[in-house]
């Protein structure tokens, strides 16, 4: 991204990444997000070329991947994620995720809540059940790693990774949460302390092609050494490994 | 001019923590005859001229798509206040 100069990732090759991958990952801008020059930062750590998506365009600009990144989407007016729903470049998102192709689609925090929002992810987030703004580091359990963003974890593995956000709390009727569960479409569950009142620990979901990965904590935030939970915390970087990983291998 | 007022609440059985806090915080202040509380929102659409049956159903419309999400909100009602017609 032209804005700024960015600061040089320290070298550092004990976690495998896909240098030149030529994979191309879109990361979405709309008013009020946050993060998007984090998730940027993080895919092009793993080794993606990061294209730069604006919400108002209706051009997907060709991408193999696209991250919907945290933040406040329009000041979270009316619901959280909900006016961002209905920018164009969303539309071409949802069709691009539902097509045949299945493009990897991954929101976190703000961009769960647009997905939600958008119906490519079941269910909805409320206001934390404690009513605070709550920001700690969080370990999840992933559950499912046949996702395109996940294949790289092992299963059951516990991870830790930044987690910040005043709407964090899943809900969902019983019948969808039952179905989650039945599909294996829970990906991630709150370990050792559900930090919102999410129901069943639910932190993060798929969809039924598991295409499309929605959760609450940022992954963004843990990636290198020197920024992530205890300066040393790099468990998030797998999400981008996992994504590029996916679509070379689908491409072969 | 009138409006459509549309009011939307949470679901029933979707734990309200908005109202839980009100309600918590309503005997602290003496007001002690109220055991819950609910906090919805209310949207007025302003028109100009005449409330149709077209527009009513476009209102009709967008509260069930944009003004409400059906995972977690009831819209309960929507309702025509004609100003100009009470000022009379």
């Amino acid at each position: 991204m032209p804005r700024t100069t960015e600061f040089p990732f320290l070298v550092d090759t004990t976690l495998p990444t896909y240098p030149d991958s030529g994979v191309r990952v879109g990361v979405v801008t709309f008013p009020g997000t946050l993060d998007d020059r984090d998730a940027a930062r993080a895919a092009r750590l793993a080794g993606a070329d990061v294209v730069p998506l604006w919400h108002a365009d209706a051009d997907l600009q060709d991408v193999d991947a696209v991250i919907i990144p945290g933040g406040f989407s329009y000041g979270d007016y009316l619901r959280a994620g909900a006016i961002a729903r209905f920018a164009p470049l969303m539309d071409k998102i949802i069709d691009a995720a539902n097509s045949a192709a299945k493009l990897p689609v991954l929101g976190i925090c703000n961009g769960f809540q647009i997905l939600t929002e958008s119906h490519l992810l079941p269910g909805s987030m409320i206001k934390n059940d404690h009513l605070h703004f709550i920001c700690r580091d969080q370990q999840l359990r992933v559950q499912n790693t046949s996702t395109a963003f996940t294949g790289l974890y092992e299963q059951d593995q516990v991870i830790t990774v930044p987690l910040k956000n005043q709407d964090g709390q899943y809900v969902a009727d019983e019948h969808t949460l039952d179905e989650l569960e039945a599909e294996n479409r829970v990906v991630f569950r709150y370990e050792g302390f559900n930090p919102n009142g999410s129901r069943r620990d639910i932190a993060g979901i798929t969809n039924a092609a598991g295409n499309v990965v929605g959760l609450m904590p940022h992954p963004e935030h843990a990636v290198e050494l020197g920024f992530g939970p205890d300066h040393t915390g790099r468990d998030g970087l797998f999400f981008f490994t996992s994504v590029i990983k996916h679509v070379l291998e689908a491409a072969k | 001019m009138p409006r459509i007022v549309v009011d939307v609440m949470p679901k029933p059985e979707i734990l309200d923590p908005q109202g839980k806090a009100i309600a918590a915080s309503l005997p602290r202040l003496g007001f002690t005859s109220f055991h819950a509380a609910r906090q919805g929102k209310r949207f007025e659409l302003s028109v100009d001229g005449e409330v149709t049956e077209e527009i009513l159903e476009q209102a009709r419309d967008a509260a069930a798509t944009v003004l409400s999400n059906p995972v977690i909100e009831d819209v309960v009602a929507i309702t025509v206040v004609d100003d100009a017609a009470a000022a009379e």
